[in-house]
């Protein structure tokens, strides 16, 4: 997921003065120290783990997601691992190592379609809505917080049979669960997103960029949208976790896509149910842990970020081999930077703002 | 809408400790009667967004009867039982049609049973509150205790095995957690049963009440028969803990961030220079003031756990609205599915108005 981590760093700063290290991650990667590094470290790994297993799955399962049979004959339902099958085989007859692999896929697919369309639509409104302001802003707000309130599963549940009526092939399951999610999501970027306009709308530079004529959208695009982005990574992967975690609940509640059309953790969980009871524990061991390291390895590296960013949760290099300036930097999540013009009066509640 | 990093950040427990109230607060005067009236104000237009959202999504498809029936029924027939429910006529008299019905109570009958939803709500609504209940109690005794040890030892050994539990109770889907403990406990060492609320036997005995409140425990305290209390505990125990830990590891993460938050504030340094006890100044101040934002950020995890407990009912056949939201589902009965989620959004909606007074009432700042 390391991609999807730094996918708002395009859209970051114009990249005259900063180097690869101000990237976001890594640059919290060279920051951190002791046990924050080794929670940083390990939650990179894993995602490593999961993208690689996501991009390389047709050479690494040893069948595809929908065999039921090869040249030796058909598979058998619920076969004991063995030398043939390592992690046996499932109630309808599948592959469990091939599909816990190509579950990875789809895993990923649904996480990059779901957060893209989210930061897309979510930063596109949060930043119209809190630069122009006036009663759209106002509408929006309380739908956003409406929608923020509702639980997701059951979000995602209702969005998913608007979109599919709730069965569907690969890329239609994909994008039911991504729409889905998404919809959940956009409340999130769009809060942030316009907090942060709000507030660097009422910055000197922005002034001086209307006072020279710049348009509306030069402002939002090269002005407030550039000083915004700060806290995207940390949310970005946050979500990346509860969309793993969404997507496995939708598919154990039946909502998933199609044996036939692809693997998806959280339905062979739910035919796994049975299987259970009777004491055969392959079909529920592996794609469960499947889903939980993946998604530790998401959580891991979001905990590390958000404890990075927040000087009061970082643990502080020694003094010795301290960097110039460890906090000044990056210390302000909610408000944004304090290289920004405005300094640290920006992080001053905006009294009138709100 | 104020600025919205903390809250955003909850889901996640990374809520600071000093900043949300603090950012929550406007400069405005006002008493409490008056920020109830408005926080009261406020869930309606929320209700009806959800209700709506909910509506004209569940529309979207077609008529929950043609979703239903679809392909079972001759196309004469299916056209005469949509006429006959009025699903043919404009979307919008459907609509007040409902939120008509829905002032008055009414939130529909279901397609495939033909019962009124508020009837399922009543029927099944007291086995997801009874679970729920076990959850909560589950989470508070290990989730905050667990939480302030953490913060005590913060960046050392406990810490960082605390977290990575916490962690790991995040990451692990409820379902999954609860399909392992099946595994673990009923098949393997066959200490605790595998499904259901109460075996046959005990179901029977409890139905023979005259008027049963649907809580089992209850339910089985009034028979007195130890048995059948036994038989209800030992049923509950898997999916509370399933559903409770999941909630703990949340707790966990919440008090641990806001202790370290107040732990470093002034009072706590001006306690520790008269010399107070690393214990008590955990105990008494820098625990309490890192209670108030936990309160205020409860009624997002009422969301999370009833989510929770959709999916947990459905690992253990526990008969609450979340496992016959999943029947309804796979019945394709949207009627019914619309009901359900509506009346859930509602459940949210309102804990989040009484957790907000309740928070209200603890710190004055909170108030608008």
């Amino acid at each position: 997921m390391a991609t999807a981590a730094e996918a708002p760093a395009p859209t970051a700063t114009p990249r005259r003065k900063r180097s690869w290290k101000q990237l976001p991650v890594i640059h919290q990667l060279r920051q951190s120290v002791g046990l924050q590094r080794g929670m940083l470290v390990a939650g990179l790994v894993l995602m490593g783990i999961f993208v690689l297993a996501a991009i390389f799955a047709p050479l690494l399962a040893p069948y595809s997601y929908g065999q039921l049979r090869d040249e030796s004959g058909v598979f058998g339902a619920q076969q004991s691992p063995s030398g043939e099958h390592w992690l046996g085989t499932t109630v309808g007859g599948y592959d469990v190592l091939s599909r816990v692999i190509y579950g990875a896929r789809t895993a990923l697919l649904v996480i990059l379609v779901a957060i893209l369309l989210s930061i897309v639509v979510g930063v596109l409104l949060g930043l119209v809505s809190g630069y122009f302001g006036g009663w759209a802003d106002r509408v929006l707000v309380v739908i956003c917080d409406a929608i923020y309130a509702f639980p997701t599963l059951l979000l995602a549940i209702v969005v998913g049979i608007a979109i599919s009526g709730g069965q569907s092939s690969l890329w239609g399951g994909i994008f039911a669960a991504a729409l889905s999610i998404t919809v959940v999501f956009i409340p999130q970027y769009f809060r942030v997103i316009r907090a942060e306009t709000v507030r660097i709308k009422a910055e000197a530079f922005v002034e001086s960029a209307r006072v020279i004529g710049a348009s509306n959208w030069r402002i939002m695009t090269r002005h407030v949208l550039r000083n915004s982005t700060r806290t995207l990574p940390l949310i970005v992967t946050l979500n990346a976790s509860e969309a793993i975690l969404t997507l496995a609940g939708l598919g154990f509640l039946g909502f998933g896509i199609q044996p036939t059309s692809g693997a998806e953790w959280g339905y062979d969980l739910n035919r796994s149910l049975s299987d259970v009871t009777s004491g055969i524990w392959w079909t529920a061991v592996f794609p469960g842990s499947a889903i939980v390291l993946t998604v530790l390895g998401l959580t891991l590296v979001g905990e590390s970020l958000n404890d990075l960013v927040d000087p009061r949760l970082r643990t502080r290099r020694r003094a010795a081999e301290g960097e110039p300036s460890p906090v000044g930097e990056v210390a302000v999540v909610p408000g944004g930077t304090l290289a920004a013009p405005g300094g640290i009066r920006g992080l001053e509640p905006l009294g009138g703002e709100q | 809408m104020t600025t919205t990093t903390s809250e955003l950040t909850d889901s996640s427990a990374q809520e600071d400790g000093a900043g949300a109230p603090v950012t929550r607060r406007r400069r405005r005067g006002g008493g409490l009667g008056r920020y109830i009236v408005v926080r009261f104000l406020l869930i309606i237009p929320t209700i009806f967004i959800l209700v709506t959202t909910v509506f004209f999504l569940m529309r979207t498809t077609g008529d929950p009867i043609t979703a239903a029936l679809g392909g079972r029924l001759p196309p004469d027939q299916l056209a005469q039982r949509v006429h006959d429910a009025g699903y043919d006529r404009p979307l919008f008299v459907q609509y007040f049609e409902y939120l008509g019905g829905i002032v008055h109570g009414d939130f529909g009958t279901t397609i495939s049973d033909r019962r009124p939803v508020l009837d399922v709500l009543k029927t099944f609504g007291t086995a997801t509150l009874e679970l729920s209940i076990y959850a909560l109690i589950v989470a508070f005794i290990v989730g905050i205790p667990l939480g302030m040890v953490a913060a005590y030892f913060r960046d050392r050994a406990p810490d960082a095995i605390l977290r990575v539990f916490a962690i790991l109770f995040y990451a692990t889907p409820v379902f999954f957690l609860g399909l392992l403990f099946k595994l673990v406990f009923s098949v393997w060492l066959d200490w605790l049963p595998v499904a259901g609320r109460a075996s046959t036997g005990t179901e029977i005995e409890l139905s023979t009440l005259a008027h049963p409140s649907g809580f089992y425990l209850i339910d089985a305290l009034r028979l007195g028969d130890p048995e059948a209390v036994q038989d209800v505990l030992q049923h509950a125990i898997l999916p509370s803990l399933a559903l409770g830990l999941l909630t703990a590891g949340i707790f966990l993460r919440l008090v641990r961030t806001n202790v370290i938050g107040t732990h470093g504030a002034g009072y706590v340094e001006a306690a520790r220079s008269r010399g107070v006890g690393e214990y008590r100044l955990l105990r008494k101040h820098a625990y309490r003031p890192a209670l108030i934002p936990i309160i205020t950020v409860i009624g997002l995890q009422v969301a999370i756990l009833l989510v929770g407990a959709v999916l947990t009912e459905t690992t253990f056949e526990w008969k609450g609205l979340g496992f016959q939201l999943t029947k309804y589902l796979q019945a394709r009965d949207f009627v019914a599915v619309q009901g359900i989620v509506a009346l859930l959004a509602v459940i949210v909606a309102v804990t989040n108005f009484i957790v907000d007074i309740i928070a209200a009432l603890i710190d004055p700042r909170v108030r608008y």
